[in-house]
């Protein structure tokens, strides 16, 4: 009985709040995986997202491709087919020996509705259920704090439509933010070429 | 003996528990805020926003209470966080990793800290940042009155605020205690909210009084809907203006809560 309670309590205090020792290990850990990562690089974040295809990863397992993100969600009417437009326009412009190295991202301000199902869907539709395309969902509070590292300004304005930023976005192969293309339907010539500056670089 | 040993266990982990019971009074001091709905008089047209219960700390957290948070987590001292965390300006007026040194009070607000910094230490108080809404909702208090902002000289006062300069090097405290026991929210530092990005301004918003449709998706969503409460535009300007790695000399933070996680 003794040992129950031994246990329980101990869990208990395993559980417990960030200072204690418990964490200092899990924190450690953290700090042993992110070695290496430059300290601008998002994949500093810890965050875990599901893709289409309901798998988990965490952004530094895109480490090495550069990626262009965008953030969107699908039952947006107004300007995120717009978005989409911009971002296929982009990929199909770059030349094939880049293209091998570049991801390109949406990531769902609408976490709640956006389930991994729904953004299968939605990839069909636009005929991006392939590489490089990549639809990811976190949770709320994950999906804030990644707009908050790109800058990208989002709010629920009912509970189906958000009024958001139009920002894509690129990222090295260190995950460090190097570019951002702000607007609708704008040039996307100088974003290209940042696209293939930053392949590149090695 | 295995049973004495047991004993000990046992009476260290009841210590621990109590610890715990202890942290859990702690938040109990929070300021109990009874929610609703309001109208923010600066968002997206003129919407009722519902605003749930919640807890909130009666004083923004002071130098002190951030110098303790540093010394648990030493990954967030001042020469330790990382650049995506935090801009150079971080903790700029403390005089090392571990001392405020001599000109910052202990009782002062904690400014110069981003808001990934703001968002952790309350993370580890078992907190979480206030949302803007829950922010807005209890500065609407004055003494009291739940909803003070229809009065001339709540404007004033709050206005005449933003002119002081310096009041971030202050107590907490200082200013008055509102109708939900809640202190400084206007008058000491300007605050860091869970959401601040949920606000949407062009960047070159004195272009235009409308919002840039070619930045934004969705409706024009900011639209003043009362333009006497100069104040509450001022806020929303400000918290569109900033990122989540700046470090500002005015700016600070407090925690907030569910009230039903209690």
């Amino acid at each position: 009985m003794k040992k129950i309670i031994y246990f329980s309590l101990l869990t208990l205090f395993l559980v417990s709040s960030c200072k204690q020792s418990a964490n200092k290990e899990i924190e450690e850990i953290a700090q042993e995986r992110s070695e290496g990562i430059s300290e601008m690089s998002v994949y500093n974040l810890p965050a875990t997202w599901t893709n289409q295809d309901n798998e988990d990863i965490q952004l530094k397992d895109l480490e090495g491709d550069v990626l262009v993100m965008v953030m969107i969600y699908t039952s947006c009417k107004a300007a995120c087919p717009r978005l989409v437009a911009d971002m296929r326009n982009i990929e199909e412009k770059l030349p094939d020996e880049v293209k091998d190295d570049v991801k390109m991202i949406f990531v769902s301000i609408d976490p709640e509705t956006d389930t991994p199902e729904r953004l299968k869907a939605f990839a069909k539709e636009n005929f991006m259920d392939q590489d490089p395309w990549i639809f990811l969902r976190s949770s709320e509070e994950n999906t804030r704090e990644f707009a908050a590292v790109l800058a990208v300004n989002y709010k629920q304005i009912t509970p189906l439509d958000f009024s958001h930023s139009n920002i894509i976005s690129v990222f090295n192969r260190q995950g460090e933010l190097v570019f951002q293309q702000e607007g609708l339907g704008v040039n996307s010539d100088n974003t290209i070429r940042n696209i293939k500056e930053t392949v590149s670089e090695r | 003996m295995l049973n004495s040993k047991l004993n000990l266990v046992l009476l260290t982990a009841i210590w621990f528990l109590s610890q715990q019971f202890f942290a859990q009074e702690q938040k109990e001091d929070m300021a109990y805020v009874k929610g609703g709905s309001y109208i923010p008089l600066y968002g997206a047209d003129s919407v009722w926003v519902k605003v749930d219960d919640f807890l909130l700390d009666p004083y923004p957290v002071t130098n002190a209470e951030f110098l303790k948070f540093v010394h648990e987590n030493s990954e967030w001292k001042k020469s330790g966080i990382k650049k995506l965390f935090a801009d150079e300006r971080y903790l700029y007026n403390w005089k090392s990793d571990y001392s405020l040194g001599e000109n910052v009070s202990e009782k002062a607000p904690v400014t110069n800290v981003s808001w990934f910094a703001a968002k952790r230490f309350c993370e580890c108080q078992g907190k979480r940042l206030p949302t803007l809404d829950e922010w807005e909702y209890a500065a609407m208090a004055d003494e009291d009155t739940p909803d003070a902002r229809v009065k001339e000289s709540y404007n004033q006062k709050i206005l005449s605020w933003y002119e002081t300069p310096k009041t971030f090097e202050n107590n907490v405290g200082s200013t008055f205690k509102n109708y939900w026991g809640v202190y400084d929210l206007h008058g000491l530092v300007w605050e860091w909210t869970l959401d601040f990005n949920a606000v949407l301004l062009s960047g070159e918003s004195r272009n235009d009084s409308d919002t840039d449709r070619n930045l934004f998706c969705g409706s024009g969503s900011v639209g003043a809907t009362d333009l006497m409460n100069y104040a509450a535009l001022m806020r929303y300007a400000f918290r569109g203006s900033i990122k989540a790695r700046y470090s500002i000399k005015n700016l600070g933070f407090r925690c907030a809560r569910d009230a039903q996680s209690l």
